[in-house]
C-alpha cells in the first residue's frame, strides 16, 4: 500500500513536469523565435508545393504535355520524367507526395533544373546564392553603420547644414524606387559620362580569375559588387539616417540623460552609453522589415546590373517557366530572409533584455 | 486643430462631420510647405493622366525616319525607338499605374482596417492568429513571391493586379491600425459604449474608427507608394503582360531596346523615369505632412 503511492504520483509527475517544460520553452524568447522561424518556412514550403502541383494546369502536367508533344514520348514515360525533375512521386497519393517533398526539403533535394538538365537545383543555389548575400550583407552592413552615425550627428547638431542637407537627401533618396537609382546609376555614371566600365562590370567577378583569398580576386569581387552595393546602400541610408535621428532627438530628452549631464558626465559617455545605445533600438526593429525588403529588391537590381547572385537565376528560371529552379531559388530566398530576421532578432533581444521577457 | 475635430466621436450629422474634418485637412495640408507640394504633385498627376489624353492624342505610329529625335517643339520630350512621340505616352501612361496602385491601396487599407481594428478590439485568439499570418506574409520577401506568383495568375488585368499586390501589403498597416485601437479600446467614449452593450461591429467601426480617420489616410497615401514600388518593378521585368501605354512598360521597352546607349534618346529614358520618381516623390511628402497634421508632437520634434 505505501509502496504503491509513489508509483501513482510518478505518471502525473512526469506529465507535470512535460508541461513545465513545454511552458518553459514556450516562454523561451529564443525557442519561440525559432519556432516562428520554422513554421514561416514551413508555410511558404506548404503553398509553393500546393501552388506547382494542385493549380489547375500546374506545371507538372504543363511539362508532361509539353513533353509529349515534344518527343512523342507515351505518357508514362513523361511521367516519369517529369517526376524525376520535379523530385516528386506522381503515383503516389497528394499527402505522401507532400510529405516526401518535405522530407527531400529537409535533406537540401529540390529536384533537378528543366532547362539545363541533369543540373542539381541544389548546386545552382550553392553557386548563385552566396553572391547575393555576400552583396546584400556588406549593403545592409555599411548602410545600418553609416545611417546610425550620420542619424545621430543630425541630431547632435540639429539645424546645421549637414541636417539640412542629410534630411533633404534622406528623403529624396528614400522616394525613389532603387531599381530607378540603379538605372540612373548606369545612365549616367556609365554611359553618360564615362566614368565606370559599365558592361565589364556585369557578372560576379571576372573570367579567368581564380576564386581565393587573394588580393587580386577580392578587388575584382568587389570591383563587379560595387554598383549593387552602391545602390542598396545609397536607397536604404536614409530611412536608417531619419530613424536614428528621430530616435536619438527623442532619447535626447529622456530624464536620465539629464541626471548623467547633471552628474557631470562627459560629453563623450553620455552619447554612447546613454544615448546611442538606447537610440538605436528602434533601429532593430526596422532592421527586420528592410532585410527582406533589400533581398526581394535584389531580384531587380541583379538583373539591371546583371550581376550573377540568386535573384537574376530566379528571374530567368521565371521567364523560362523553369519551375524546380525557380521554387528552389524562391524558397532559398525566403529561408535567408527569415534566417537573417531570426539573427536580427536574437540579437534585438541581447541589445534590449525587455523583448527577451516578452510583454 | 485637426487633431481636436477628428478625435472626437462622430457628431450628430456624420456626413457633414466627415466633409468638415476632409476639408480642414486640406486646408492644413496647404499651409504645410511639403504638404502643399505633395499635394499639388498628386493632383498634377490623376489631372494629367486622367484629363490629359483628352487633348493629348496617343501617337502610335511608327515613323521610322524620326527614331531617337532630340526634343523639341514637335516632339516635347524626343522620339522613342520607332519614332513614336514621347510626350503623349508620358501623358497617357499614368492612368494605369494610378488606378492599380489606388485599386490596391483601397483594398489593402480595407483589409488593414478591418482586420487591424477587430485584432486590437477582441484581442485573444483572433488577435494571434491574424498577428501570425501578417507576421509570415511580412517575412516572405514580397518581389520574389510576386515573381513565382505571377507565374501561375496571368496579371494582365490591372483590377486583379492589384488585389494581388493588396492580398500582400495589409500586414505593416494592420499593425500600425491594430496598436492605435489598442490604445483608443482604453478610452472613456469607448467604454461607455461598451457600457451601454452596443455591440462589436458599432464600437470598432462607428466609434473607434472615425477618430482613426488620420491614420487611415496615411495608411491609404503609403499603401499607393508600395504598389506603385511592386507594381512597376514587375511590369519592368516584363512579368506583367499589360498591353497599351504606360510608365513601366515604356522603362522597360527602353531599356530592353537598350535606349540608354542611345545619346539623344537622353530625355526618352529619363521621361518615365522622373515621373514616376514625382509621382512616388509626391505621395510621400503628402504621407508625411499627413502624419505631421495627424501627429502634433512630430511638429515640435521635425
Amino acid at each position: 500500500m505505501v509502496a504503491a503511492s509513489p508509483t501513482l504520483a510518478k505518471p502525473a509527475d512526469a506529465r507535470a513536469s512535460l508541461f513545465e517544460g513545454w511552458r518553459a520553452l514556450a516562454d523561451n524568447y529564443v525557442a519561440r523565435r525559432i519556432g516562428k522561424a520554422v513554421l514561416t518556412i514551413w508555410a511558404v514550403a506548404t503553398m509553393t508545393f500546393f501552388l506547382v502541383r494542385l493549380m489547375p494546369g500546374n506545371p507538372v502536367e504543363q511539362f508532361i504535355g509539353q513533353l509529349i508533344a515534344q518527343y512523342q514520348l507515351p505518357y508514362a514515360e513523361a511521367r516519369d520524367q517529369a517526376a524525376s525533375l520535379f523530385a516528386i512521386d506522381l503515383d503516389q497519393p497528394v499527402y505522401l507526395q507532400y510529405f516526401s517533398f518535405l522530407g527531400k526539403l529537409a535533406q537540401g533535394d529540390l529536384g533537378t533544373s528543366i532547362k539545363s538538365q541533369g543540373v542539381k537545383v541544389t548546386s545552382i543555389i550553392v553557386a548563385f546564392l552566396p553572391w547575393t548575400l555576400f552583396c546584400v550583407g556588406i549593403s545592409l552592413f555599411i548602410s545600418f553603420g553609416l545611417g546610425i552615425i550620420l542619424g545621430a550627428l543630425m541630431a547632435y547638431w540639429r539645424g546645421s547644414v549637414l541636417d539640412y542637407s542629410l534630411t533633404t537627401f534622406g528623403s529624396l533618396l528614400h522616394s525613389i524606387p532603387n531599381y530607378l537609382i540603379a538605372m540612373i546609376l548606369i545612365i549616367f555614371l556609365g554611359v553618360r559620362w564615362e566614368l565606370l566600365p559599365v558592361v565589364k562590370m556585369r557578372g560576379s567577378m571576372s573570367p579567368g580569375i581564380q576564386p581565393g583569398f587573394t588580393l587580386v580576386f577580392v578587388l575584382d569581387v568587389l570591383f563587379h559588387a560595387a554598383l549593387p552595393i552602391l545602390t542598396y546602400v545609397v536607397t536604404t541610408v536614409g530611412t536608417w539616417m531619419l530613424t536614428m535621428k528621430a530616435s536619438t532627438t527623442a532619447t535626447l530628452e529622456e530624464d536620465y540623460v539629464n541626471f548623467a549631464r547633471a552628474k557631470g558626465l562627459t560629453d563623450g559617455r553620455i552619447r554612447t552609453a546613454y544615448v546611442g545605445r538606447n537610440a538605436i533600438l528602434p533601429l532593430f526593429t526596422q532592421l527586420t522589415l528592410s532585410i527582406g525588403f533589400v533581398f526581394g529588391g535584389s531580384v531587380l537590381i541583379e538583373s539591371i546590373f546583371v550581376y550573377r547572385g540568386i535573384g537574376t537565376i530566379l528571374v530567368s528560371a521565371v521567364s523560362g517557366r523553369d519551375y524546380p529552379v525557380m521554387q528552389g531559388c524562391f524558397l532559398i530566398t525566403t529561408a535567408s530572409v527569415v534566417f537573417a530576421n531570426l539573427l536580427a532578432d536574437l540579437l534585438y533581444g541581447y541589445v534590449d533584455p525587455r523583448v527577451r521577457v516578452g510583454q | 486643430m485637426t487633431a481636436a475635430s477628428t478625435s472626437a466621436p462622430p457628431s450628430t450629422l456624420p456626413g457633414l462631420g466627415a466633409v468638415r474634418a476632409i476639408l480642414s485637412t486640406l486646408v492644413a495640408l496647404a499651409r504645410n510647405p511639403s504638404g502643399a507640394i505633395g499635394l499639388f504633385g498628386v493632383t498634377f498627376f490623376v489631372l494629367v493622366a486622367f484629363v490629359g489624353p483628352t487633348f493629348v492624342p496617343i501617337d502610335t505610329k511608327a515613323k521610322l525616319d524620326k527614331i531617337y529625335q532630340l526634343p523639341s517643339a514637335e516632339y516635347l520630350l524626343g522620339t522613342d525607338y520607332q519614332g513614336r512621340d514621347v510626350f503623349s505616352q508620358i501623358v497617357h501612361g499614368g492612368r494605369d499605374i494610378i488606378i492599380v496602385a489606388s485599386t490596391t491601396a483601397l483594398i489593402t487599407t480595407t483589409i488593414a482596417v478591418t482586420l487591424g481594428a477587430l485584432a486590437g478590439f477582441l484581442g485573444g485568439w483572433f488577435d494571434s492568429v491574424v498577428l501570425a499570418i501578417a507576421d509570415i506574409i511580412l517575412t516572405i520577401p514580397q518581389f520574389p513571391l510576386l515573381l513565382v506568383l505571377a507565374t501561375f495568375v496571368r496579371l494582365n488585368n490591372i483590377v486583379l493586379l492589384g488585389v494581388l499586390l493588396a492580398a500582400l501589403g495589409w500586414p505593416a498597416l494592420m499593425r500600425a491600425i491594430r496598436s492605435q485601437v489598442l490604445s483608443l479600446r482604453q478610452r472613456d467614449y469607448v467604454e461607455a459604449a461598451r457600457c451601454l452593450d452596443l455591440g462589436t461591429g458599432h464600437i470598432v467601426f462607428r466609434q473607434i474608427l472615425p477618430s482613426m480617420s488620420g491614420y487611415i489616410a496615411i495608411s491609404f497615401t503609403l499603401g499607393m507608394i508600395n504598389a506603385i514600388f511592386l507594381q512597376v518593378g514587375l511590369i519592368f521585368l516584363g512579368l506583367v503582360p499589360l498591353s497599351g501605354n504606360n510608365w513601366g512598360v515604356m522603362l522597360q521597352l527602353a531599356w530592353v531596346r537598350g535606349a540608354i546607349f542611345y545619346k539623344n534618346a537622353l530625355a526618352y529614358i529619363l521621361a518615365p523615369v522622373v515621373a514616376i520618381s514625382l509621382l512616388q516623390l509626391s505621395l510621400i511628402m503628402l504621407a508625411r505632412s499627413l502624419e505631421e497634421i495627424f501627429n502634433p508632437r512630430l511638429r515640435q520634434g521635425a
